[in-house]
């Protein structure tokens, strides 16, 4: 089988996000890059279908800059085969995105019979390039899998639901499968892994090679800035059981008129 | 003059941490109330390749730098002094053999630690002798093709568990240091008898125990460098351990620390954060400044290592400097956190116990600086 996985770098989670003086962007300067964690288990997946399919390759894709290619690195370290890095700016829409990554399958020269991503990128949390990308290469895709089973050509996937319901998925091959947190346990990339990793090839590519322009910009960000501060909880008085009643009343009213939750 | 580590180093830097966090960390205060080997643990980190860094890549190992290895290290202990005691202990004794063994050894001796998870005990210190190394007592005597062995030794990590001795002992204790044997004993050799496991302040996870050699035959293939060679591989060993014992504190410390500035940034006491005062802050500052200086000697020392330069100052440097800061952080961190500090719901005393051992074993802090001054008054 030819397995493709796209994985994403995202700033660590405990960095603290700066916007640009200019607010086009983040400072990317100081941020500590990593996979994004929702991709590591679409990498575990990908390797998990890999060894019960003798002679399938993992080949990884990324979208982003240059500067570091710690993600592209980690994902070689746990096992895939080969990578591509389509260099870009780290912001690019997600349409932009799904371009790209459907023009590096191509350059690959491998027709994808699987192709797993993770649900969402945790920086910007669009949620939508693994969709784009199954509808631009014309095969179905699911999303929030938390469970994947079946053959090199027919496979069955539960999908997590509101509520914490599952819903129940055949698919046929070719297909991407979006990996939500619970489908396997990620590998850690081993220090041998590590090693090999440095002699696996990893192709760049530039936008224009996959075919992605300025023209398929469909989103154009207008300013970064930090969410306002959450502002301080509020504190009730009921030290003594007379407040009681008043307070509830008090409380009550406010979840229904400003939290608006009840 | 470069400070940067390579990319690769990086992620050997974030896949120890990750384990630290992920594996160690979260079992640490478990293990040290129990007071017993995690071996599940162990081993995980040795299929990961984090254990026996020092086995070169021609008999089953990863050949790391010395710089490597002190990453690897300084990860580790960050995730549990303890633990990584027992897992550095792996490589204190399997170095004399790197160091002082013929291929043929190394072969018979390391390669098997590159197969499955083995545990190996360096044997130098006894009862009577523990500074003093030089004067220890522990007699090997020829016999035909054979060397036998009696005498006892104390303080011995991971003896209960060994598949592997490396023993220093001595053919007539008159010579001192230029009687000084090494030799390697496999687990199972009729005569070795282990002590009770010591009841420690820290590294409690650790397995510690006094082990009594009587008349235990090996034969005289098992001995490293020849006879009464053993001093110059003990000194070349302690080149190696020493910078790794002080990124061990590197890593105990920057733990402390990390701990300590969260803990600051929440604990309110006079309507403000405590990190809001000064005298707090001026803690922190001390322990950021010492865990970056301690880290640079560290590095030095395993540079110049890596460098095939001597190092032996700077081993002493970075042991003695590394040790003591970690055991001034450490009380600042209790000291910081208050009353809760002294608590072991809390995990910075157990920090504070750990970090003590760091100033004894692999030569005091005192004996550290007795080398240096000696490089002082003797050059
Ligand atoms: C938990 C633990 C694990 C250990 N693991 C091992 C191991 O795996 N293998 C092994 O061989 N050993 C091991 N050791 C032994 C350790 O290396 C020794 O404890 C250490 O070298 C100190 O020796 P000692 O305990 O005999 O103290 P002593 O040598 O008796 O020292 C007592 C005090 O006197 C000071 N002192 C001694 N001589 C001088 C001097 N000339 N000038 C100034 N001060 C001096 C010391 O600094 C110290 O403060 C371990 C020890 C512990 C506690
Ligand atoms: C074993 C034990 C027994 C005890 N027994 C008793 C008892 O019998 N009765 C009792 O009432 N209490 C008792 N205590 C409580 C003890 O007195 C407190 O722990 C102590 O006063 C410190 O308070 P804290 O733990 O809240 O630390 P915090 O007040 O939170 O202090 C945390 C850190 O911030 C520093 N700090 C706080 N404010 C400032 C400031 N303005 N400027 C600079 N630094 C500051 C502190 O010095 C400390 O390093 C006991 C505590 C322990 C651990």
């Amino acid at each position: 089988m030819n397995i493709f996985v796209c994985v994403k770098q995202v700033p660590d989670t405990e960095t603290k996000i700066i916007p640009t003086a200019d607010g086009s962007f983040i400072e990317t300067n100081s941020i500590k890059w990593i996979m994004n964690p929702y991709d590591e288990y679409a990498v575990e997946q990908a390797l998990l279908v890999q060894a019960a399919n003798a002679g399938s390759t993992v080949t990884v894709l990324r979208v982003g800059s240059s500067k570091d290619t710690e993600a592209l690195r980690t994902a070689m370290a746990m096992g895939a085969d080969e990578a591509y890095l389509v260099e870009a700016q780290d912001n690019l829409d997600s349409y932009m995105i799904a371009k790209a990554l459907k023009g590096a399958i191509a350059k690959s020269g491998k027709t994808p019979d699987l192709i797993l991503s993770g649900k969402q990128a945790i920086d910007d949390d669009c949620l939508q390039v693994p969709q784009i990308l199954a509808t631009m290469l014309n095969m179905p895709s699911v999303s929030v899998v938390v469970n994947y089973e079946g053959s090199a050509t027919d496979i069955t996937v539960k999908r997590e639901v509101e509520g914490g319901a599952l819903e129940i998925y055949g698919v046929k091959l070719p297909a991407l499968i979006a990996c939500n947190k619970g489908i396997n346990t990620p590998r850690y990339a081993s220090l041998p892994g590590i090693m090999k990793a440095k002699k696996k090839p990893l192709t760049t590519l530039s936008l224009t090679d996959v075919g992605v322009s300025d023209a398929d910009k469909r989103v154009k960000y207008s300013n970064f800035q930090l969410p306002p501060e959450k502002p301080p909880g509020k504190k009730f008085d009921a030290t003594d059981a007379a407040k009681m009643a008043s307070v509830v009343k008090e409380v009550v009213g406010l979840l229904r008129t400003e939290a608006k939750v009840l | 003059m470069d400070f940067t580590l390579t990319p690769e180093q990086l992620e050997i830097k974030d896949l120890a941490m990750k384990f630290a966090k992920n594996e160690m960390m979260p079992r640490a205060h478990e293990f040290d109330e129990k007071a017993t080997m995690p071996m599940d643990i162990l081993k995980k980190a040795w299929e990961l390749g984090l254990v026996n860094t020092c086995i070169p890549s021609e008999y089953g190992g990863n050949s790391f730098s010395a710089i490597d290895s002190m990453i690897i290290t300084e990860a580790l202990a960050y995730g549990c002094m303890g633990m990584n005691t027992a897992i550095m202990a792996n490589d204190l004794a399997l170095l004399p053999i790197v160091i002082g063994g013929t291929d043929e050894q190394k072969k018979r001796f390391l390669t098997p630690f590159t197969e499955s998870y083995k545990i190996a005990a360096f044997c130098l210190t006894e009862p009577a002798n523990g500074s003093d190394a030089g004067g220890i007592k522990t007699l090997i005597k020829e016999d035909g093709d054979d060397l036998i062995i009696s005498g006892n030794k104390m303080w011995i990590t991971n003896a209960g568990y060994a598949d592997l001795f490396v023993l220093y002992g001595t053919t007539d204790p008159t010579l001192k240091h230029k009687g000084i044997t090494a030799v390697v004993i496999e687990k199972g050799t009729p005569g070795i008898e282990l002590g009770k496991k010591e009841d420690k302040m820290g590294h409690r996870c650790s397995d510690t125990r006094a082990v009594t050699f009587n008349n235990v035959r090996i034969p005289k293939k098992n001995m490293l460098g020849g006879l009464n060679q053993g001093w110059k591989i003990a000194m070349k060993t302690l080149d190696h351990s020493r910078p790794m014992v002080a990124a061990s504190a590197v890593g105990g410390a920057t733990c402390a620390y990390d701990h300590s500035v969260k803990y600051a940034k929440e604990r309110i006491q006079f309507n403000v954060p405590i990190s809001s005062h000064q005298a707090i802050q001026f803690m922190i500052a001390e322990m950021a400044l010492k865990i970056e200086a301690a880290r640079l000697l560290v590095h030095k020392a395993a540079w110049l290592l890596d460098n095939h330069q001597p190092n032996t100052l700077l081993a002493s440097y970075a042991k003695a400097f590394a040790a003591d800061s970690c055991m001034q952080i450490t009380t600042d961190a209790v000291q910081i956190y208050g009353g809760y500090g002294y608590s072991k719901e809390y995990p910075v005393e157990k920090l504070m116990r750990d970090a003590k051992l760091i100033q004894v074993y692999e030569g005091t802090s005192q004996i550290q600086r007795l080398v240096i001054a000696k490089e002082i008054f003797t050059r």
